[in-house]
């Protein structure tokens, strides 16, 4: 299924027709918002929220023509960059050095390369056994042992954040899927990334519409109990609503978007706990509006292994 | 020929430009003053070779050409593609090490006084220490007494040295940053020291802060 032949696939163009429907209802709301209430800040982020959508769609899109070489090469190079705003905020010192250079040129395309090979044996244990390891006796050889366990926790953390659970999404595309409505990893990795990202932007403007309690001020403050149920909620129909670009039954497609919805929000959770710790409101400014790729990528990295597996153990020839 | 060099030097300048933001994601922070084409001089911390790329890669093209970096000229007064990319890419203010500071303050007097904006490392020597910022040198305070009207940039280049530490060879392509701060100026009767410690004081403000060990 990852040939070309997708391009006369009915689905895939529907949904990316579908896709751009929400986007262009998006822009001309924050655009007539904008008229009417003026550029306030938050309709000013709205608007470039909403702008930087139209360009990760069309990512997206791109990766998708060119099947599982495309989302390897485009997941890659998010792990890169996602990578880049990790290590940049951690306090690693010139002993790192090494392990650094080993991660970002050797793990990284390693670990990619095996997903592009359909290695599943191999890709799932050589980043959290072979990586680990190898990163633990990197620092120990440059011999500075000053909070040794707590730099090399951070560049562990760095790798399975940012390369190994990231890879997982591309992986989706290997996974030999029982016959169903439809049977396209490629697919598949749509209805992870709308349901996850969908949850996100559902949790977004429940939060702004309703928002009234904090989940947890401390670690997130626009984080709301009115936003989290609502988007959870909606996001789980609209995984339900998605159930003909799966192999899923529509309760099972609803199950699996409430599964990746809640792994999506600790996911964000828990990369606001390491943000602030390290003292920052985003990861980085690569995407406008929403900060850096890890802002964006937070609830797709906890959600696609759990999504993989399960669709793995139970969908799979 | 002439026309072909600038072109060759435009183009090069992109292609530096461009590798400079491809391998450290550089970006430029003006927290302290918004970038314009006023006469400036830029005083930054200097703990790389990579240093005043990063400052010249986040100018606006019309203020590069404008800006000056002061270099070091037994290493970019050499023939070849050295000399090129010196002398016509970075336009750099090539100072003669061996002449002595009185040498090079005339030097950027002369420069200063012509119109340019120079971009100056015043702790003098690249800083490899532990040190977040070595002592600045006094050439800084004859530069801001004789050329009042001209900003006095105080730039912050973070991270850099973890890019490629002292002794490594290959660069990890971690994120970089250049802080721009309020422009200082030094008052008729301010002592040498008291502006020393003001530029010193610019510099470290904006240094991000560290989180917990």
């Amino acid at each position: 299924m990852t040939n070309r032949q997708w391009l006369l696939d009915h689905p895939t163009l529907l949904l990316f027709a579908g896709l751009g429907l929400v986007l262009l209802t998006a822009t001309v709301i924050g655009r007539v918002l904008a008229m009417v209430h003026g550029d306030t800040p938050t309709i000013d982020n709205l608007n470039q929220r909403i702008d930087a959508w139209w360009y990760m769609v069309a990512a997206m899109g791109v990766a998708f023509l060119f099947g599982l070489t495309g989302l390897v090469i485009l997941f890659a190079l998010l792990s890169f960059w996602a990578l880049r705003e990790f290590l940049t905020l951690t306090p690693t010192r010139h002993g790192d050095h090494s392990s650094l250079l080993l991660l970002f040129f050797i793990g990284l395309p390693a670990q990619y390369a095996l997903v592009w090979y359909q290695w599943y044996g191999l890709y799932s244990v050589f980043l959290p056994v072979y990586g680990f390891l190898v990163l633990a006796i990197a620092a120990t050889l440059r011999g500075d042992t000053e909070n040794f366990l707590q730099r090399v926790s951070f560049v562990q953390w760095g790798m399975m954040i940012c390369i190994y659970f990231t890879s997982h999404v591309p992986a989706l595309v290997t996974l030999p899927l029982i016959l169903g409505r439809s049977s396209d990893g490629l697919l598949l990795i749509a209805f992870l990334v709308i349901v996850a990202q969908g949850s996100d932007v559902l949790q977004y403007i429940f939060g702004k519409l309703f928002g009234r309690h904090p989940v947890s001020p401390r670690l997130s403050p626009s984080k709301t109990w009115e936003g989290l149920v609502g988007g959870i909620a909606s996001a789980t129909l609209l995984g339900a609503a998605l159930w003909w670009i799966t192999p899923f039954s529509v309760p099972v497609a609803a199950g699996m978007a409430f599964i990746i919805c809640v792994s999506g929000f600790f996911g964000g959770l828990v990369l606001s706990a390491i943000k602030r710790d390290r003292g920052v409101k985003d990861w980085g400014r690569m995407i406008r509006g929403h900060g850096g790729i890890l802002d964006r990528l937070d609830s797709v990295i906890f959600a696609a292994p759990v999504f993989l597996h399960l669709t793995r153990y139970w969908y799979t020839v | 020929m002439a026309l072909i060099r600038t072109l060759a030097a435009r183009a090069t300048a992109r292609l530096i430009a461009g590798f400079a933001r491809l391998t450290t994601g550089v970006y430029g922070d003006w927290r302290g003053c918004q970038p314009a084409l006023n006469q400036r001089v830029y005083f930054a911390n200097h703990s790389s070779h990579g240093d005043f790329v990063l400052i010249w890669t986040v100018l606006s093209v019309r203020a590069r050409r404008q800006t000056r970096p002061v270099a070091a000229a037994d290493y970019w007064n050499v023939p070849g593609l050295r000399r090129f990319i010196g002398a016509h890419v970075f336009n750099a203010l090539l100072i003669d090490r061996r002449a002595g500071g009185g040498a090079a303050i005339t030097a950027m007097n002369k420069a200063l006084a012509w119109g340019d904006s120079l971009i100056i490392f015043p702790e003098g020597t690249r800083n490899t220490g532990d040190a977040p910022l070595l002592p600045l040198r006094a050439g800084i305070h004859h530069l801001a007494r004789a050329h009042p009207a001209v900003e006095f940039v105080p730039v912050w280049i973070d991270n850099i040295s973890r890019v490629m530490p002292k002794g490594e060879r290959l660069p990890v392509p971690l994120l970089c940053s250049v802080i721009f701060g309020e422009p200082i100026s030094a008052m008729p009767d301010e002592p040498r020291d008291a502006f020393l410690d003001r530029a010193r004081a610019a510099l470290l403000q904006l240094k991000p802060g560290e989180g917990p060990p």
